[in-house]
């Protein structure tokens, strides 16, 4: 029996997994982290990103958008500012959203909004890599 | 037959006040239950940041941040949650009578007060009452989102940065059960420490903060009190819905006692009116 630990990954709009784990592979503000048991506590920023949860030979992947990550020597929690599954990705919504964010940028009228249209850019773009992952895992489709 | 016929009209203006009232208790049933369930959806969030909080604050981290420093009181500062819309109850009015109750014992002490309002009836009687208000927010309808609040909470926040006040504290209702809605009062900045130790580790010891601890603090615990605000306010909601139930629901039972009342009086009135008449045409008919 590997040893595990607690993942809890919430947001704003509910609870999407809460379980043990071998291992979780995050999108941390600094680069991907990879977090086994007994990891040393950490606090840090996410960015938006694929989140990998390795239980066994099951791995659940989901997608945050930006959030927080605690570690504790035990437990795992992520709070997103909001997540879905990466299987329920909307690729031609998303795929959408990304050229809008493109064509804003190119035209822009002033800061503000561009500060904006790069958050959402960055969002849709990873948003779509996470998705590309998948499917050349073998994953999807 | 005049008497019969004021009653008759008084019976079917009760009548269709009882009809709306029935409506807005339906309609608050219904609306009811959607925000208890957005209620329960955004609790998990609520109680894992506060788990991390608890965290933090064991830790001995080389960089305090602000929110977590006691101060000496001289400014306080309060936000209070209230609704947009009136026929709920009571449910304002605890929660401004509970404002009210503690700006007067400041005044008394001669602590200065600071205070921001989310709801239009809050507004109002804090308006009429001559307060002044540093921040107000209005409309947010049945669906607000976190951004919509973000202004009245930075201005908030900012002061307490700022030492413009040494305290914040949130004043809302809280749900107990559909029934019951509890207006209370929490401290929300400084941040209080948990009194039980959740983490197990008795050596000192500190977070690895990425990249640094300063700004990951700052936005943990940023979002650490929109989230409570956040939580508060989808809470009032569901007081709000299930107090307007509750309230329109007696309305509709007082309506519907008064017509049988009215009803009775009406039959007896008719009566009255039926006897009066045969015994002034029997009579007339003993004269003849």
């Amino acid at each position: 029996m590997a040893m595990t630990i607690a993942v809890r990954v919430v947001s704003a709009e509910g609870s999407i997994f809460e379980g043990e784990a071998e291992m979780v592979v995050a999108p941390g503000q600094m680069g991907e982290l990879g977090i086994l048991p007994r990891h040393a506590p950490l606090l840090t920023g996410l960015r938006p990103g694929e989140l990998r949860i390795k239980n066994g030979n099951e791995i659940e992947y989901l997608f945050v958008n930006g959030g927080m990550l605690e570690i504790q020597p035990d437990c795992v929690t992520v709070l997103a500012d909001s997540v879905e599954r990466a299987m329920d990705i909307d690729e031609a919504k998303a795929k959408a959203a990304r050229d809008a964010a493109e064509a804003r940028l190119a035209n822009r009228t002033d800061d503000l909004d561009y500060a904006a249209a790069q958050a959402e850019l960055l969002e849709q773009v990873a948003r779509l890599r996470t998705l590309q992952r998948l499917r050349e895992q073998g994953i999807l489709r | 037959m005049a008497k019969a016929k004021e009653i008759n009209a008084k019976i079917k203006s009760v009548k269709n006040t009882r009809k709306i009232t029935k409506a807005m208790e339906m309609v608050a049933a219904s609306k009811m239950r959607r925000a208890q369930e957005r209620m329960a959806a955004s609790r998990p969030y609520a109680e894992k940041i506060r788990e991390v909080l608890a965290h933090v604050s064991q830790a001995h981290p080389e960089y305090e941040h602000p929110f977590l420093q006691v101060r000496t009181i001289r400014r306080v500062g309060f936000l209070l949650i209230s609704s947009d819309r009136g026929l709920c109850g009571a449910l304002n009015v605890n929660v401004l009578r509970i404002l009210v109750n503690r700006l007067h014992e400041l005044q008394e002490q001669g602590v200065e007060t600071r205070v921001a309002v989310i709801g239009s009836k809050g507004v109002g009687f804090l308006r009429r009452h001559g307060a002044h208000l540093t921040a107000e927010l209005t409309g947010l309808g049945d669906r607000p989102n976190l951004g919509d609040m973000i202004g009245p909470i930075r201005i908030m926040t900012d002061a307490f940065r700022n030492g413009e006040i040494d305290a914040l504290h949130l004043i809302s209702s809280r749900f107990v059960n559909t029934m019951l809605q509890r207006a209370t009062m929490e401290q929300v900045l400084p941040v209080a420490k948990p009194e039980k130790k959740t983490v197990t580790a008795n050596q000192r010891w500190d977070y690895i903060y990425e990249p640094e601890a300063r700004p990951v603090l700052d936005k943990l615990l940023q979002r650490y009190v929109e989230s409570i605000i956040y939580q508060a306010v989808i809470e009032h909601l569901a007081c709000e819905q299930s107090a307007r139930m509750v309230a329109m629901k007696n309305a509709s039972d007082n309506a519907k006692r008064l017509v049988g009342e009215l009803q009775l009086a009406y039959n007896k009135a008719r009566q009255a009116a039926i006897t009066q008449e045969i015994a002034e045409i029997s009579a007339g008919a003993a004269a003849v």
